[in-house]
């Protein structure tokens, strides 16, 4: 058992190379980006969303499949929001509408995340060809 | 094994614990359970049409050259993004044209009528009351819908399997084996399109029927196809049914095809 130092000093090795990129990027977090919203975005319905802001920022993805499953499965396509305003249930034709500007409010957030959703494999991202 | 009996009461009690989980599975199974709390509700439009299980009857009469079929078609085709496709092994198809043999295999005569062996007849998903798709389908993509009897897609969960092209008696679905987008002639904004490695077929208009509207093929007839609900006893295709002799195709199936021909 005389390789006792030989393995310590090993482990310290690999435990600080494995390491290495958590202690070495410390305190340089990339900033969180902040998404652009188009005038219209600002504007419509006064500038609120189908719900509010905080809600759209961490739960979007989950309204967005309760609207898929309610137009493809339910045959329902009107979202009544907390206030009782009514809402067709569509990305390209309602959060588009708005939202023109993928590439500045959806995909900063999502490549700064790391997430690749396929929403726009198929749906149209600015149907209404809004500058 | 010594404590054989010992080690059998601790598994016992292990399972007996998994069991006890049941609870928190379903609370995580269950669908939509964010929206409940959020005070948000969902209907269907106002302006909708309803059905118990839609149906379509095409008077072939009215078509005698495939000229005839062509604006249906084109208008079907551009209302979904159908791409064009040369190549007939990547072909996508809603509504097409058929002969009266391939159409209705085993019901042609030896001698029958040159003109109605060479009409076009066209052809779509038959939205059958009893679909041998939806029972091929693995992951619920391809369904009945219950509130109006439409055979939708939800190309979302489609992993492109294609046993309902399999099951399909009707040679109604497509597979798309490239990205179709590039070979959409026309996109028309408000559909989405499809992407490389789902199934696809005619949805019997349900985005259109749910802003009133009917179906692009029956608008764009001339009124040479009649949609309406099956169950009612008033509707229009009901009055076609009972006044003409109607044919559906492979009807020997047992799937009731929704599609009636007036031959």
């Amino acid at each position: 058992m005389n390789e006792k130092k030989l393995i310590i000093a090993g482990l310290i090795i690999f435990i600080a190379l494995a390491t290495f990129p958590f202690w070495y990027n410390l305190g340089k977090a990339a900033p969180a980006p902040e998404p652009v919203l188009t005038e219209r975005a600002k504007t419509a319905n006064s500038g609120q969303c189908v719900m509010p802001t905080d809600y759209m920022k961490t739960e979007h993805m989950q309204l967005l499949d309760l609207w898929r499953h309610a137009v493809v499965r339910n045959t329902e396509r009107t979202f009544v929001n907390p206030e009782g305003k009514t809402f067709q249930m569509s990305l390209s034709n309602t959060c588009m509408d708005c939202h023109a500007n993928k590439p500045e409010f959806c995909d900063r957030c999502h490549n700064y995340v790391s997430v690749d959703p396929y929403c726009w494999d198929c749906h149209i991202e600015n149907p209404k060809e809004i500058e | 094994m010594e404590d054989s009996r010992r080690r059998f009461l601790k598994l016992a009690g292990l399972a007996s614990l998994g069991l006890g989980a049941k609870p928190i599975y379903n609370a995580f199974a269950r669908e939509n359970s964010g929206s409940e709390s959020a005070g948000v509700a969902t209907r269907a439009n106002d302006n909708a049409l309803h059905a118990t299980q839609w149906a379509m009857v095409i008077d072939t009469r009215r078509f005698a050259h495939p000229q005839d079929l062509e604006p249906i078609i084109a208008a079907c085709h551009r209302a979904h993004n159908v791409p064009f496709l040369t190549d007939k092994r990547h072909e996508i198809k809603w509504i097409w044209e058929e002969e009266y043999h391939n159409a209705f295999p085993g019901k042609a005569a030896q001698f029958m009528d040159e003109a109605l062996e060479h009409i076009p007849f066209l052809v779509l998903c038959n939205h059958c009351e009893n679909p041998p798709c939806c029972r091929a389908c693995p992951t619920q993509a391809t369904f009945k819908r219950e509130s109006d009897g439409i055979v939708m897609m939800d190309f979302h969960r489609c992993i492109g399997c294609r046993f309902c092209m399999a099951a399909c008696p009707f040679g109604a679905r497509s597979f798309n084996f490239r990205d179709p987008r590039p070979f959409i002639p026309e996109q028309n904004k408000e559909f989405p399109t499809r992407m490389k490695g789902v199934v696809e077929k005619c949805n019997f208009c349900a985005e259109r029927l749910a802003e009133g509207k009917l179906p692009a093929c029956v608008e764009a007839s001339d009124g040479a196809i009649a949609f309406g609900d099956l169950y009612d006893p008033k509707s229009e295709v009901r009055e076609l049914i009972r006044t003409n002799y109607t044919i559906r195709r492979k009807q020997t199936l047992g799937t009731e095809p929704a599609v009636y021909y007036i031959v």
